[in-house]
């Protein structure tokens, strides 16, 4: 079709040759499915972290902040990092499912859900860190203008702390409404599909009844767009006026007007980063490869290359400004930062987010998935001691050289931020197991202009994938029956003949992928039970094939006899 | 009321916008169309006006823009001027720069959520409602087009078996 035209020089997003009903098969078939041995051992580490940080939390808010190794001079220190740092790596959701759809990328389809999962989730746990570092957590409403008991005691808006309230909680709920409607038409798969009746029951609550009909769709449509465009100015405000923290304050090192752009290439710098990390396991964990390609991984390493190369540009502006300022307390603060005692810090900075991004100049090592998760890795790394370097070595040596000194952290400290490593990724496997990881409405949209089997037709010439029309509808079975009555017997033969009279007609319907018009034209085969279905093998599924004029394939693919199985044993 | 429908059931979206195309020509109604995902240019070649759901984001923006300016305003402004940090507040103008990134947010948050929440009464959408489409192949690869029947039944049918469709069933609506 002329219309899903693209251009051959376009990769393809969806490996193999697949259809519609395929990809509803594999994306729902790690919810479908069980956990294996590595997603349990996965979670139990990941839970031990965060109970953990659960305890660290607990024992900063009963004996107070002077458990954490912050002094007088460096007042300042790994919460405001990790605060830093898990913001940061919330960009990547945003970005990918808003800028990238007004820029019309295809390729966000296949890795946007999970993205924005990463989002909501990173932004929980930079959440936590001003929380906890009030000191005072049940009066954390006092940063909310509600009126109190003090009569007419407001928040201060001029101050950036509170801009940060405002741009942290907006960004994480509108992420979350984009997340969600997103989200309908794929619960809405896995209710229809679902067999079970509490899995049935949960997803129906959580597809808020989603239907499809031409109108919801044309509204979704809008509604997503409408958001991808609020979205876009907000993903950038966020990081912005999280710089301001630093950039309206008179410190050496963070009175900086080049903060707000720097900080926001960093934030997608680690967000795609962090995407990198968590989708090459999740493609080979779930067995989503046709969807999360070798093309995607591709593409994220340029965007890594070049916010790697953005930032690399700002600290080498920094330097540079600090020198021609004239200011002495700017040059000082970055010659210490450089060849201070922090040295290590700004040398493991400096290596992991600017020097480590240039390899992906080479094709080779950009398309090679082993190499893609090194440096996933690093940048991560790399992007956390970016905060450090900026807040510490700004503050540890002040205007007043007999209060310099060092920080290091308490066990306090690490507790709190390895627990939110293990919250992150509690929230992130339960997700993986629970949802579905692939926007599958969307990638459908676009397997006929982007999926492999299409564009082969189209460019190579050969049968074309798509389901050919049908002439004259079959409205009923009986004419089909005596044609094939023969294979019909020797089915039957082989599955077992159904009496009515002794048995219970089982409801066919529970097999996904059976509707009521299937099952109707499996009654009038004369298979009536799970317990036929169950009997099904290679060989019965090709004779039930030649007995149905469409769905061929699909009992198989579906693995009838397996659900039939389990649903025989569940009776 | 009772209406007759005829649901056709569709494999493929290219056959379905023929088929729609067809139907719509030879002066059928169609009363619905459930689609697994959103295919592009059906909602024309049903004749479905626009949506104005835009319009709507755009004056909940306005809005939460108001009422940041008012908020901040009467908070700051009107009921307890202070001097924070030696910068006094006397007048909503020399205040306001440092007003701008909550105008912004407020903005924000207003037209998504306020949209959003439009887009679910108005598509009838919210826990614990219970799904209307068809046939649950509708959410996997399968497209119905219901049709209402005026009394032309039989005509219908035979109509329809022509534009492709692999399934037919009438029912009451």
């Amino acid at each position: 079709m002329s219309s899903h035209y693209e251009a051959p020089i376009r990769r393809p997003l969806i490996i193999g040759d697949k259809s519609y009903h395929d990809i509803t098969v594999e994306v729902a078939a790690p919810v479908e499915g069980k956990a294996n041995k590595l997603w349990w051992t996965a979670f139990t580490i990941a839970l031990l972290a965060f109970l953990w940080g659960i305890g660290s939390i607990i024992y900063t808010i009963g004996t107070g902040i002077g458990v954490w190794g912050l002094n007088k001079t460096v007042g300042w220190a790994w919460d405001i990092t990790n605060f830093v740092w898990w913001v940061g790596i919330g960009h990547a959701g945003t970005l990918i499912s808003a800028v990238l759809l007004l820029f019309r990328q295809k390729w966000r389809m296949g890795i946007n859900r999970s993205a924005e999962a990463m989002t909501i989730f990173s932004v929980v746990q930079a959440g936590l860190f001003p929380v906890i570092h009030m000191g005072r957590v049940w009066n954390a409403h006092f940063v909310l203008p509600i009126p109190n008991q003090f009569g007419t005691l407001w928040t201060n808006f001029n101050s950036p702390l509170l801009w940060d309230v405002f741009a942290i909680s907006t960004y994480l709920s509108v992420s979350l409404v984009f997340w969600w409607t997103g989200l309908l038409p794929d619960f809405a798969m896995l209710r229809d599909r679902a067999v079970r009746p509490f899995q049935k029951k949960i997803y129906s609550l959580l597809s808020f009844g989603w239907t499809g009909r031409a109108k919801d769709w044309q509204r979704f449509e809008e509604v997503s767009l409408v958001l991808a465009g609020l979205a876009t100015p907000l993903v950038l405000s966020v990081h912005t006026i999280v710089s301001f923290d630093f950039a309206t304050s008179v410190i050496p090192g963070w009175h900086t007007t080049i903060f707000p752009p720097y900080f926001v290439a960093g934030a997608v710098f680690s967000g795609f980063a962090m995407v990198n990390t968590l989708l090459i396991i999740m493609r080979k964990v779930s067995n989503l490869e046709a969807y999360i390609t070798k093309q995607h991984i591709e593409l994220m390493n340029i965007v890594i290359m070049i916010t790697g190369s953005i930032v690399g540009c700002a600290y080498i502006t920094e330097l540079f400004i600090a020198w021609y300022s004239g200011v002495e307390y700017e040059q000082y603060a970055f010659l210490n930062r450089a060849t201070g005692p922090y040295w290590w810090a700004y040398l493991l900075m400096m290596s992991c987010n600017v020097f480590s991004p240039q390899f992906m100049w080479s094709k080779k090592l950009r398309q090679s998935i082993t190499f893609s998760f090194i440096i996933s890795i690093v940048v991560n790394i790399g992007m956390w001691f970016e905060r450090f370097v900026i807040i510490v070595t700004s503050l540890h040596r002040d205007y007043l050289p007999s209060s310099w000194t060092m920080f290091s952290p308490t066990f306090v400290d690490i507790g709190i931020y390895v627990g939110t490593i293990g919250f992150f990724f509690v929230l992130f496997l339960l997700y993986a197991r629970t949802f579905p990881v692939i926007a599958q409405a969307e990638v459908k949209s676009i397997l006929k202009s982007s999926g492999e089997n299409y564009k082969l037709y189209r460019d190579a010439g050969g049968k074309n994938p798509a389901p050919s029309k049908v002439i004259k509808a079959k409205k009923t079975t009986s004419e089909v029956i005596e044609e094939v009555s023969d294979q019909k017997n020797v089915l039957l033969g082989n599955i077992g003949i159904f009496d009515k009279a002794t048995q219970n007609a089982d409801d066919l319907k529970l097999i996904s992928g059976v509707g009521p018009k299937l099952e109707e034209t499996l009654n009038n085969i004369g298979i009536y039970s799970f317990d036929q279905v169950s009997k099904m093998t290679e060989k019965e599924y090709d004779l039930l094939d030649s007995l149905l004029d469409s769905f061929k394939g699909r009992a198989k693919r579906d693995d009838w006899a397996g659900q039939a199985k389990n649903l025989k044993n569940n009776e | 009321m009772s209406s007759k429908v005829i649901q056709a059931m569709y494999n493929d979206d290219d056959i379905l916008m023929d088929a729609v195309k067809e139907v719509r020509a030879a002066h059928h109604h169609i009363e619905e169309v459930y689609t697994p995902f959103p295919v592009h240019g059906l909602d024309k070649a049903m004749g479905l006006k626009g949506t104005r759901i835009a319009i709507t984001a755009f004056m909940y923006g306005c809005v939460g823009f108001s009422f940041a300016i008012w908020m901040m305003n009467y908070m700051m402004i009107e009921q307890w001027p202070q001097d924070i940090g030696g910068k006094p507040s006397f007048t909503f103008f020399q205040n306001m720069p440092a007003f701008v990134p909550i105008m912004f947010e407020l903005s924000v948050f207003f037209a998504a959520h306020l949209m959003v929440i439009t887009f679910y009464m108005r598509s009838r959408l919210w826990p614990f409602k219970e799904a209307e489409n068809p046939d649950p192949r509708t959410t996997d690869d399968m497209f119905v087009m219901e049709v209402a029947v005026d009394g032309n039944e039989k005509e219908l049918i035979s109509f329809l078996e022509n534009t492709g469709t692999v399934e037919i069933k009438v029912t009451e609506k």
